[in-house]
């Protein structure tokens, strides 16, 4: 599997694509993720009996419960913070409110998903146990949708109820390696995750490379990194010239090192999951890696939060719409997903959550309601910018086991 | 004088004794239920599951592993150690603030007694989290507590003590212990409180007749009477402090975690289900040991 790596970004013919903008960005995310067909492997050397629904070779399907759509109209939706439009008074979400009056479908929009690891361990005895998560649909970035589609705990989607998602899907996005076809999954937003500071906090220092935000010492103790570690990984293998896309076991252990000795030297505040928002606005955190669309949200609240994609790279993800196994309201969450993967209602969307839409037409809606967002390049990235996005590769069983229990040990002890 | 009435007709008590021996197990039996389905069974599947071994992908099988007993140990001492020292600093700041509030309430509240207790109680109308929440605000970066720390220089003190790492209060050793000191205050005030109420004060009075000082007096009178109180107090305040995983998750930094927090991640985010119970079980056997000593030395058979 480790021999799975993403097109590469300064090759002739990658920079040719790239001029085409996004998607081409898109088409070199799909080519990293080895994760899918790793996790086969696992799932083949597997014989246990333990907890979970694997044991044969193939990947088992997900059951479907009895679609109570018809007769329910509601639809569970568990997402990230932030993640949403709301209204100027922050008490409604228009987008779901305009849903509702169209279909008639009541949404339940919970915001309990921080953290894929923990997320994961929140829902995975349930599934692991045949039982319903209470939720229709939740949105699972590319690596964990692809442990879910393999543990068979997502249930295929019918496309006869998301024809807009079937034509208006970016095309780049439409045949990832995680899943094929698009038959589980659909993305839900993409971005970058980067350096953000608060000028306020770092005494009007800007804070570009992650050698400064991890050793800096007006910095020491207000640091604070993310759980997700392909993220924060991600960003200190680039800074140590390496490509997370193709990179070794002594790279591995020579970025846990750098983290490490931050560590050590008490220069770290904490690991966080998407928590890290007030802390940045109110300057108890001076400096963070963070996702794009957090911090130019955050910037309407305080101008002095400042967002810097570093210069040896950062990298990009998707969070994706996945329905879990016997959800009870499978057509609604179906409904839900067409809802979106209209350009202008995801437009709507975007100028609000400022995270790169995978809807088509969507730049072209952006610039109805806000020329100045569709002209940011982090929602809509230029060339330039792309060329310094990374993704991480896909790991093996072996690796995923290894690096995240070391990973996990860094953040948690 | 009702007994000494009874007592002449003691006669017919005897025979009706008999009959009513299934009452005490009818008494006990909720309790014993309650104890079988949340303490007995839990402590058994966990007992269990720490002998597991396996990954979260091909599922966990029981092998008797005992091993994973010794890695938890050797990787997690730190912490364990550090949440004992933690609880135990939490622990006795606890009693020093409660004592002397409950001593107030107990015997000089007079009218107020009441409504002093309610108001030690009133924080626990909101949740853990939502108060240990308030502390992050309290103690922000940028706001009055912390910058009247540093104008006062209580920052540097604290700083020279290594309970904070830079000038601010939060996210440090010192943020952790007075989360815990205020969450876990309540259970030492009310305990305290009860046993300062019972305290007959024409006993104090007698020692002052003995021309005892004020000193002597609660030396010699009054703490010994309260220790049921302090025994009790230190134990409700230590035991789950030392398990504590929210205090040291929102008001510490990497270097404060604690074992609760440790068992946390090991249970929802590296679902090292071995691991994690292992810890919990060493955890818990350390708090056994602790307390036991404790109490033996303390003393407490022969005043509760």
């Amino acid at each position: 599997m480790t021999d799975r790596h993403p097109l590469d970004l300064t090759s002739p013919a990658t920079r040719a694509a790239l001029s085409r903008g996004l998607t081409t960005r898109r088409a070199v995310m799909a080519g990293a993720f080895g994760i899918g067909a790793s996790l086969s492997l696992a799932a083949c050397g597997s014989e246990g009996t333990g907890g979970g629904t694997t044991g044969g070779g193939a990947a088992p399907t997900a059951k479907a419960a009895q679609d109570l759509s018809d007769t329910e109209k509601v639809v569970n939706w568990s997402n990230w913070t932030q993640y949403i439009d709301v209204s100027e008074d922050e008490k409604s979400r228009p987008s779901l409110d305009a849903f509702t009056k169209e279909t008639g479908i009541e949404v339940n929009y919970t915001e309990d998903y921080n953290d894929n690891d923990e997320f994961y361990a929140k829902v995975r005895p349930l599934l692991a146990a045949g039982e319903d998560t209470g939720r229709d649909v939740w949105c699972s970035t590319d690596w964990m949708v692809a442990r879910l589609i393999q543990q068979g705990y997502v249930q295929e989607l019918d496309y006869g109820n998301i024809p807009n998602g079937q034509a208006n899907l970016v095309e780049s996005l439409k045949d990832v390696e995680f899943d094929p076809g698009r038959k589980f999954s659909l993305p839900w937003q993409s971005g970058f995750a980067g350096i953000a500071y608060n000028l306020d906090a770092t005494g009007g220092k800007k804070i570009e490379s992650m050698t400064q935000l991890l050793t800096d010492p007006a910095l020491k103790g207000k640091v604070t990194l993310l759980t997700e570690m392909r993220d924060t990984l991600g960003l200190v293998l680039l800074e140590l010239g390496k490509d997370p896309a193709n990179f070794t076991d002594a790279d591995f252990e020579a970025a846990m090192d750098m983290l490490r000795k931050a560590k050590d030297s008490g220069q770290l505040k904490g690991f966080t999951g998407n928590d890290y928002t007030d802390g940045l606005t109110k300057g108890d955190i001076a400096a963070c890696v963070a996702w794009t669309g957090d911090i130019v949200q955050l910037q309407f609240e305080n101008e002095a939060v400042q967002y810097a994609l570093p210069e040896a790279g950062f990298t990009l993800w998707s969070d994706n719409f996945v329905i879990p196994a016997l959800a009870k309201h499978k057509k609604n969450a179906e409904t839900l997903i067409n809802y979106y993967y209209q350009p202008a209602v995801m437009a709507e969307v975007e100028a609000w959550v400022n995270y790169i839409p995978p809807v088509q037409g969507t730049r072209e809606e952006l610039e109805k309601i806000d020329a100045e967002l569709a002209g940011n390049e982090l929602i809509v990235p230029s060339d330039e910018v792309l060329q310094g996005a990374h993704v991480f590769r896909g790991l093996t069983a072996e690796e995923e086991q290894k690096y995240s229990s070391e990973f996990a040990d860094l953040t948690a002890s | 004088m009702a007994e000494v009435a009874l007592g002449t007709g003691g006669a017919p008590a005897r025979p009706r004794r008999r009959h009513v021996g299934w009452v005490p197990y009818a008494l006990l039996a909720p309790g014993l239920l309650w104890l079988l389905v949340f303490f007995a069974a839990p402590m058994f599947t966990l007992g269990s599951q720490s002998l597991q071994e396996g990954n979260v992908f091909d599922g966990y099988v029981f092998t008797g592993n005992v091993s994973v007993y010794a890695d938890a140990l050797q990787k997690y001492w730190p912490h364990l150690l550090r949440s004992v020292g933690y609880a135990g600093a939490a622990t006795v700041f606890a009693l020093l603030l409660a004592y002397p509030l409950a001593y107030v309430i107990a015997q000089k509240a007079g009218r107020f007694q009441n409504l002093m207790l309610v108001l030690v109680v009133a924080p626990f109308f909101t949740s853990f989290l939502i108060r240990t929440l308030a502390w992050r605000t309290i103690l922000s970066d940028t706001g009055p507590v912390t910058e009247l720390a540093q104008r006062l220089h209580i920052t540097d003190l604290l700083q020279a003590a290594n309970l904070i790492n830079n000038d601010t209060l939060l996210s440090s050793k010192f943020a952790v212990i007075a989360g815990l000191t205020y969450n876990f205050l309540p259970f030492m005030i009310l305990p305290l409180y009860a046993s300062l109420d019972r305290l007959d004060h024409r006993l104090v009075e007698a020692a002052e007749d003995l021309y005892a000082s004020p000193f002597q007096a609660f030396r010699h009178v009054t703490w010994p009477m309260s220790l049921p109180g302090v025994v009790a107090g230190t134990l409700l305040t230590f035991i789950p402090a030392a398990g504590d995983y929210i205090n040291s998750r929102l008001l510490g930094n990497t270097q404060t975690i604690m074992i609760g927090q440790v068992i946390d991640t090991q249970f929802l985010r590296v679902l090292d289900y071995p691991l994690a119970a292992a810890l919990s079980f060493v955890l818990l056997l350390l708090i056994l040991a602790l307390v036991t000593t404790y109490v033996r030395r303390a003393g407490t058979e022969e005043l509760v």
